[in-house]
């Protein structure tokens, strides 16, 4: 279950997706956030369905990985979906079945609506599939950039972002430890009643809080030790490089725009 | 060249002084390490050792006494210039790997030092090759066994070239393999560039190796002189809660059963050469 899921994971390639500027693509997919709410008809929604469909091709992503990862997500949208068709009503009425009315605008809407959910999930998880999780730290960190004038602490939360990421199979490891610990005294967590289900959690959260501040602890004296002293007058292993490749891809997804607004009714 | 890297000169350190029940934790110690020499720190658990490491770098400051690091004086002021001159690996192999990669984590203490990114490339590639790990340039944490990511940690402290490199109980929480790799990297880093070596442990067969070896007992100094004299003392030892290497014991118990082995072998392999040797010449 757990393995399937692709929320937040990244999977090493060398498409030409993957290849492009972390912040390149993170402009990219809030833009594209945007230009979705441009479709209103058939024909829009129809390239919006097309473009993302070629950008899954242009990532190497198999569509079948990314269908079966995104399952629960399916859930959602047929949910999303039956309530339009059952309750927006307007133009002809399609079908009646007992005290049901399906309508012609309640059909529309809700295949848009899950066109339109599908698009954005497809196109954020192709950003989190194809960028690793530390680029795309270091691209928020350099597209916050600017807001350090206002005191936005940018620096800092680029770097939470990166130890708290980096600890979480550390932690993963460590809860499935206490887990078995627990588990060999007798404790059971997997089943009973909800309320003794989490009774037995307690006593798998505490050594794990104890755990992390010892770890915390550690790692700032580790950090102080080697030289950290805050982001000033730091400097960057981590080079980001924008390539022509980036502005042309940004371009792309103007000129795409435009088509939608062109084909808009 | 000799001259005298870092020196302890009476200092005391109480964690809690306001609370006079509390004992200190370091007290009225002197020592001193020259540039070149590899000093070994033993001593049983809530002896001082980390305490001492601390102080080294600042991380606390003596109530008494002082401590002249790099030919400086520790202060709020020489603080980060000591620091750059000092790398520290600390006990937990997680507990301080600060990267996303193993070159991140080596880049960290550049990065935090301003070196330009050109020769931030270099020095990370240098420092890896010195631990054998720049195979392993992106691998995770935690895809690495525990002796790789205490060399990283090595890596990681050599990459600003200190002059002093302090292991604080670095090979305790490893198996024993991983303890092999971390010990044998410091060996040959020694024979490679002669770096200043202090190495902190409980293990008295890591702490053979040192050219001298500082006991510590209840925040004192109890004893200090090349492995052969400290481990003559082995009652003593023994009375603090260390345990004999197990070469040496093993000797110990052969002359207590007649056979005329001399007791200067260390290691377990010293030990077999001068058996074998001994039934041949026999
Ligand atoms: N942060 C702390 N606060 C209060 N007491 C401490 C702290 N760290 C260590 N101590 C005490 O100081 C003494 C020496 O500890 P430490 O230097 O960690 O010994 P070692 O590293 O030899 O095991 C111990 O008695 C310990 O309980
Ligand atoms: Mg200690």
């Amino acid at each position: 279950m757990m393995e399937k899921m692709i929320f937040g994971r990244f999977i090493p390639g060398d498409s030409l997706v993957h290849r492009l500027d972390p912040r390149a693509k993170i402009l990219f997919v809030f833009l594209f956030i945007a230009i979705v709410f441009i479709a209103n008809n058939a024909i829009t929604y129809a390239i919006l369905l097309g473009f993302t469909l070629l950008s899954v091709f242009l990532s190497k992503i198999r569509l079948y990985f990314l269908i079966n990862g995104l399952k629960p997500v399916f859930i959602l949208m047929a949910f999303t979906f039956f309530l339009h068709l059952f309750f927006t009503q307007g133009g002809d009425l399609l079908v009646s079945i007992g005290f049901v009315d399906i309508y012609e605008e309640g059909l529309r809407q809700g295949i848009f609506i899950s066109i339109r959910f599908l698009v954005l999930v497809f196109m954020t998880s192709i950003l989190t599939l194809t960028t690793s999780p530390i680029s795309i730290t270091d691209g928020i960190e350099v597209l916050l950039g600017p807001f350090k004038r206002v005191k936005l602490p940018v620096h800092e939360l680029a770097l939470m972002m990166s130890i708290s990421l980096r600890f979480i199979p550390t932690l993963m490891d460590e809860t499935g430890k206490i887990l078995k610990a627990q588990m060999a005294r007798g404790s059971d967590i997997g089943s009973g009643p909800i309320k003794e289900r989490i009774k037995a959690v307690v006593p798998l959260l505490i050594p794990l809080f104890v755990s992390a501040f010892k770890r915390a602890e550690d790692l700032a004296t580790a950090m102080e030790v080697r030289g950290y002293r805050g982001g000033e007058g730091r400097t960057r292993y981590r080079q980001l490089n924008w390539r022509l490749i980036d502005t042309l891809s940004l371009l792309l997804l103007v000129g795409f725009a435009g088509l939608l607004w062109y084909f808009r009714s | 060249m000799n001259g005298s890297i870092l020196s302890f000169d009476q200092v005391t350190f109480t964690y809690m002084p306001e609370d006079k029940s509390v004992k200190p934790a370091v007290s009225d110690l002197s020592f001193s390490i020259k540039e070149g020499e590899w000093v070994a720190l033993v001593g049983h658990n809530g002896s001082g050792k980390s305490t001492i490491a601390k102080l080294m770098n600042g991380l606390l400051f003596p109530q008494q006494g002082t401590v002249k690091a790099m030919g400086l004086d520790m202060s709020e002021e020489s603080l980060w210039d000591i620091r750059s001159q000092m790398g520290m690996v600390f006990q937990n192999p997680d507990n301080q790997f600060v990267g996303a990669t193993v070159q991140d984590d080596v880049a960290f203490a550049l990065e935090n030092n301003g070196i330009p990114h050109d020769e931030m490339v270099v020095r990370v590639r240098e420092s890896l090759q010195q631990v054998k790990m720049e195979e392993y340039l992106d691998h995770e944490p935690h895809h690495l066994s525990g002796g790789q990511k205490q060399r990283v940690a090595i890596a990681g402290a050599l990459a600003l070239r200190p002059r002093l490199l302090i292991l604080d109980e670095a090979t305790s929480m490893l198996d024993p393999q991983g303890r092999r790799e971390v010990i044998e990297t410091i060996r040959e880093l020694r024979e490679a560039t002669g770096l200043t070596v202090l190495s902190i442990t409980h293990d008295l067969e890591e702490a053979a190796l040192a050219d001298r070896i500082l006991v510590m007992n209840k925040g004192q100094k109890q004893m200090e002189g090349t492995p052969d004299s400290v481990f003559s003392a082995d009652d003593e030892l023994t009375e603090m809660g260390l345990d004999l290497p197990f070469a040496m014991r093993m000797a110990g118990l052969l002359q207590q059963a007649g056979v005329p082995v001399t007791g200067e072998s260390m290691t377990e392999h010293e030990l077999v050469e001068e058996l074998w040797t001994y039934y041949s010449n026999k």
